[in-house]
């Protein structure tokens, strides 16, 4: 009951992120603060998701799996921002 | 469920498809491909075939789009593929498609109940080969034949891909990023990734004889990693005129065909795996192979050799 509780609460506030995310990488002005909305959305949402998903997983090991799944993403996402903004500011230095 | 399930995968794949034919920029239809292989993907979880939803995630969307996206970067110049097509002929196209589809659509529903179907065949002689997995099975024993012939046609497009470099270039190594060193967040990426990738790589090659995984998926995804250092700069390219790229390329078709060659004498036929020691003989010829695919790969992606500075 408290795990299924803590699941509704965690993965809904995750999804908020991502929708927040995607709003801001639809509306924000320029490259970089869009970034900063994706950034927030893949790694903060898909943490409360796994998170939230964490009880239900039923074994520790699916549990370990899915914060790993979790950690892997978060590397992924961030380095890709990071490359992504550094490529912008090299073709904004170049205009 | 089920339903809803499938319509909220169907959608994205329709429109998908959609966005890569219709946007006017290249780069974006290749992003679009990326995106419409992982929902392919999810879409072959939803069906329960999760093998090919492997396959499909790691060759269909991940390096074939990586080729893509490596072709659009070399070419300089546009390509003129002649006179663009005109309303006649896009509409007699679609009509065609709309057709095909609908035919299709047709046959699938006016199958019988239950559907036809050679599972429990295939089931049945799986403990004689020591494999577990069905999908496995197919592509290593009762198809045998045409999993050696991908590898040939994975070959022959590597020798192509040699035939398209300066002559200068012969025996060089490619040079895939050449501009300015790589990103520091790539580097740290790399480091990172590479440790856990080849771990799972291992999973996915042994697992892959009782479960959905297998060898392509595991070079695939070794060969994945691969590029993924030589673009952090951590590890080199292939040479092409290197010793061991020949000897790793020749190894995999090689064993597949001697380890045919084992079964005309002792089972009978060609590719036929002899009972006693069918399991270990497919692991070693899909350790050859694994070797084989996962080079292959990375030539094909990284490109044609070009003459190594320095020399």
């Amino acid at each position: 009951m408290i795990a299924d509780l803590l699941t509704i609460v965690l993965v809904s506030t995750g999804a908020v992120f991502f929708l927040a995310g995607t709003v801001g990488l639809l509306r924000f002005p320029d490259p970089l603060s869009r970034l900063h909305a994706l950034t927030k959305a893949d790694s903060l949402g898909l943490g409360l998701i796994a998170l939230g998903l964490v009880p239900q997983a039923g074994s520790i090991w699916m549990a370990l799996k899915l914060l790993l799944v979790w950690l892997l993403v978060l590397a992924g996402s961030t380095a890709a921002g990071q490359m992504l903004a550094r490529l912008h500011r090299a073709e904004a230095a170049d205009d | 469920m089920t339903e809803l399930l499938a319509l909220t995968l169907a959608l994205p794949l329709l429109a998908g498809a959609l966005f890569i034919v219709a946007t006017a920029s290249t780069r974006a239809a290749l992003f679009g491909f990326f995106a419409f292989g992982l929902f392919l993907a999810l879409a072959w979880v939803a069906l329960d075939a999760v093998d090919v939803a492997l396959t499909e995630a790691a060759i269909g969307g991940g390096a074939t789009g990586l080729l893509l996206l490596r072709l659009n970067g070399r070419m300089r110049h546009p390509v003129s593929l002649g006179e663009p097509a005109g309303p006649r002929l896009k509409i007699a196209a679609g009509l065609l498609a709309a057709l095909v589809t609908l035919a299709l659509g047709a046959l699938l529903l006016a199958l019988p109940e239950p559907a036809p179907s050679l599972a429990a065949a295939t089931v049945e002689p799986l403990p004689t080969l020591g494999i577990g997995n069905p999908v496995a099975a197919v592509l290593i024993a009762y198809r045998a034949l045409d999993t050696l012939l991908e590898i040939v046609v994975l070959l022959i497009a590597v020798v192509g891909l040699r035939a398209l470099g300066t002559d200068r270039g012969w025996g060089g190594r490619p040079v895939p990023w050449p501009e300015g060193g790589p990103s520091p967040a790539l580097v740290f990426l790399a480091r990172l990734l590479i440790p856990a990738g080849l771990v799972f790589a291992a999973y996915l090659f042994w697992v892959g004889a009782d479960a959905p995984g297998g060898k392509f998926q595991a070079s695939t995804l070794l060969a994945a990693l691969w590029l993924l250092a030589i673009m952090a700069g951590l590890a080199p390219a292939p040479s092409s005129g290197g010793r061991w790229t020949g000897r790793a390329l020749a190894i995999g078709p090689l064993a597949f065909i001697a380890a045919g060659a084992i079964g005309i004498a002792a089972a009978g036929s060609f590719l036929a795996w002899p009972e006693p020691v069918a399991k270990p003989m497919i692991i070693a010829v899909e350790l050859a192979l694994a070797v084989s695919i996962v080079v292959a790969l990375v030539l094909l992606v990284a490109g044609p050799p070009e003459r190594e500075t320095g020399r």
